[in-house]
């Protein structure tokens, strides 16, 4: 018995090495290699556009087998629960709601109908919002056989739930093998890469150079690694545990990084100086902010915290757009840690990311830190396509503030009472004035809602 | 594929509440998973508290009015049914699916939207809006961008417009009326579709 194993294992061994060594050799000399030197065999392109064709086929395959079956395919944005009209102001909409194009009324004019306008947009939110959609995964339009973006693609078809097995065993089975071997290999080299990130980088003039601040969009923390790959930062972030604090603390031994506690964050002081330190030193390299100070899901761009922008230096702002169509690189950290989501990553069938370097900006005389903010926050939005959102990205974890109430009312009024503020003060004083009784307050209105 | 997130089987009653409000599977099974999605603690029922969590109702001047529309006088907690038959008004008039043969309006009939719109007015549901009540109204739209003399004045206007029984009141009547020089009120509307690219997005 012994004796007709040992050729089996022995040829085991011998099948195990030799399939080892290529596996490295392979790695190696088609991948790391020439990532160092930049050299590209055209395999990314090859290999997405055959993963898009396969896709286009699975979803025709779905909606053929739904036809038959009488059934409607769920389609997120074309069967979407909110009809959007393009988006008007207040003002318009009033206009709409009356009735009355483009007629100017010279006195205030409520009409009982005016209340459809809130009412319409208060029910909207309800049933759906901006700053929720922000922080869950974008819903894609056709299924990329990844069970993970599956919402609501049920079973259909047959030959696509046998695309998709086969899908699972290339993902897993080549791979993520092959991604974990390299991160593995990558790590101790502290890089960490996923094989295939296809980059197409823009503008590359516009590169951010010593003693400036560079801002991105935040969508995940490869975000860093795509942009580090282009260039040297200084990162400021929160301070992780685990495998991302282990991580971070080895890159401050090399380079200047600031990291801080997210409590910390209310000292703005504190870390307002580490920074402004850091880039008077023109020797340093340039610092990398996010500004948004959380992970969005990379269909819009929230409010960018003022902090950055006080500090007087250059700005140089970066859109950075993941493909959703290959693999969902956005991080949602209150469902997932870090390990569970570069298991994700490493199993998606790649990571495709634009790149665009914009134009350096300064604040400008007579611009505060939120106007240029909001500026630069304009500019990734447009570069990149996302939407341009006011919503604080600490709406993850808070609430609203009242300004944006006031804000709405402010425009009401306007629509009303109209542009004229100058007429209308110096015509309201006369009338108070001679009306003192309009100061008989009903208790209830000045409880306001 | 097999593994979909929810499925109408958690939806109780689902069936009846389809064919109730004229909602579609896929749309009730979204508005199932906001309603879940809302219900932070997952009670399975909503509270005030739930949908002041919402920012674009807490920026909303009548947010308080319309969220209190959806509890019944007396009401501390609103479940799945209820959430769906007051959301159902705002569905588009064209597109009753279910002719059950029943004399009953449609739940998103013109008259239901209005009935609405009027109780955002009518708090005490009394049936009539009281100068008082329009003036609430009135404040929480305007906020302190207005004088309370403009307030007045805007409030007498609209009452007098609008009161043809000179009860100082506006009754549901008289307020279909006014509705009736205005063009079709605007409400959200649902199944049909969305412009796939709108800023980029």
């Amino acid at each position: 018995m012994t004796w007709s194993t040992f050729p089996v294992d022995n040829l085991l061994c011998r099948c195990l090495g030799i399939s080892i060594t290529v596996w490295w050799t392979f790695l190696f000399v088609f991948i790391i290699i020439p990532a160092v030197f930049g050299v590209s065999f055209g395999m990314r392109r090859f290999y997405m556009r055959t993963l898009l064709k396969i896709f286009e086929w699975a979803m025709l395959r779905m909606e053929m087998g739904a036809k038959e079956k009488n059934q409607e395919l769920y389609k997120p944005y074309s069967n979407g629960i909110i009809a959007k009209e393009p988006p008007s102001s207040l003002q318009q909409e009033m206009q709409e709601l009356r009735g009355s194009a483009g007629c100017l009324r010279s006195e205030p004019e409520f009409e009982m109908a005016d209340i459809f306008y809130f009412c319409r947009r208060g029910v909207e939110s309800i049933v759906d919002d901006e700053v929720t959609k922000c922080f869950s995964a974008q819903e894609l339009e056709s299924w990329n056989l990844l069970t993970r973006s599956n919402y609501n693609f049920r079973h259909i078809s047959l030959r696509v739930t046998v695309l998709w097995g086969f899908g699972v065993l290339v993902r897993y089975g080549v791979l993520l093998p092959l991604r974990v071997t390299l991160a593995v290999t990558g790590i101790s080299l502290l890089l960490v890469l996923t094989t295939l990130v296809g980059f197409l980088p823009n503008r590359e003039e516009n590169k951010p150079q010593n003693g400036g601040i560079c801002v991105a969009n935040h969508t995940t923390p490869i975000d860093v690694i795509i942009l580090a790959n282009d260039g040297c930062y200084s990162l400021v972030g929160q301070a992780h545990g685990g495998l991302m604090g282990m991580i971070q603390r080895a890159m401050v031994k090399s380079s200047p990084h600031i990291w801080f506690e997210r409590s910390e964050v209310k000292d703005r002081h504190l870390v307002a100086k580490r920074l402004g330190d850091h880039v008077a030193d023109k020797t340093k390299q340039p610092i990398l902010i996010f500004p948004e100070g959380t992970c969005i899901n990379n269909t819009s761009v929230m409010m960018f915290k003022k902090g950055s922008f006080e500090i007087a230096c250059t700005v140089y702002p970066v859109a950075i757009k993941y493909d959703p169509r290959f693999g969902d690189a956005f991080w949602n950290s209150s469902k997932f840690g870090m390990v569970n989501y570069l298991l994700r990553m490493m199993s998606s069938w790649a990571i495709v990311c634009s790149v665009w370097y914009l134009p350096p900006m300064n604040r400008e005389e007579g611009e505060d830190a939120v106007q240029f903010a909001n500026r630069v926050k304009a500019a990734i939005a447009a570069q990149g396509g996302l939407v341009d959102l006011i919503w604080d990205g600490g709406l993850k974890r808070t609430k609203v503030k009242d300004a944006f109430k006031e804000e709405q009312q402010k425009l009401y009024s306007q629509v009303l009472v109209g542009e004229q503020d100058q007429e209308d003060q110096s015509g309201d004083r006369q009338l108070e004035e001679e009306n003192p009784e309009g100061d008989r307050n009903n208790q209830d209105s000045s409880k306001g809602q | 594929m097999g593994s979909s997130s929810s499925s109408m089987d958690h939806i109780p009653n689902a069936e009846e509440l389809m064919q109730e409000t004229g909602f579609s599977a896929a749309h009730l099974l979204r508005l199932y998973e906001r309603f879940e999605f809302l219900d932070k603690d997952q009670t399975g029922e909503l509270r005030p508290e739930d949908f002041g969590a919402i920012g674009g109702l807490a920026l909303n001047p009548i947010g308080d009015r319309i969220i209190s529309a959806f509890f019944s006088p007396g009401q501390e907690t609103v479940d799945f049914p209820s959430f769906v038959r007051v959301l159902a008004h705002f569905r588009p008039n064209g597109t009753n699916r279910t002719r059950n043969g029943t004399q009953q309006e449609p739940v998103n009939s013109r008259t239901r939207k209005l009935k609405f719109a009027f109780q955002l007015y009518d708090q005490d549901r009394d049936g009539k809006i009281s100068r008082a009540e329009l003036l609430q109204v009135l404040r929480a739209m305007l906020g302190i961008q207005v004088t309370e003399e403009q307030l007045q004045s805007i409030a007498e206007r609209a009452i007098q417009e609008a009161d043809l029984d000179r009860d100082d009141a506006i009754s549901f009547d008289e307020f279909k009326k006014v509705q009736q020089v205005s063009p079709h009120p605007q409400t959200p509307t649902k199944e049909t579709p969305l412009h796939p690219t709108e800023g980029g997005r």
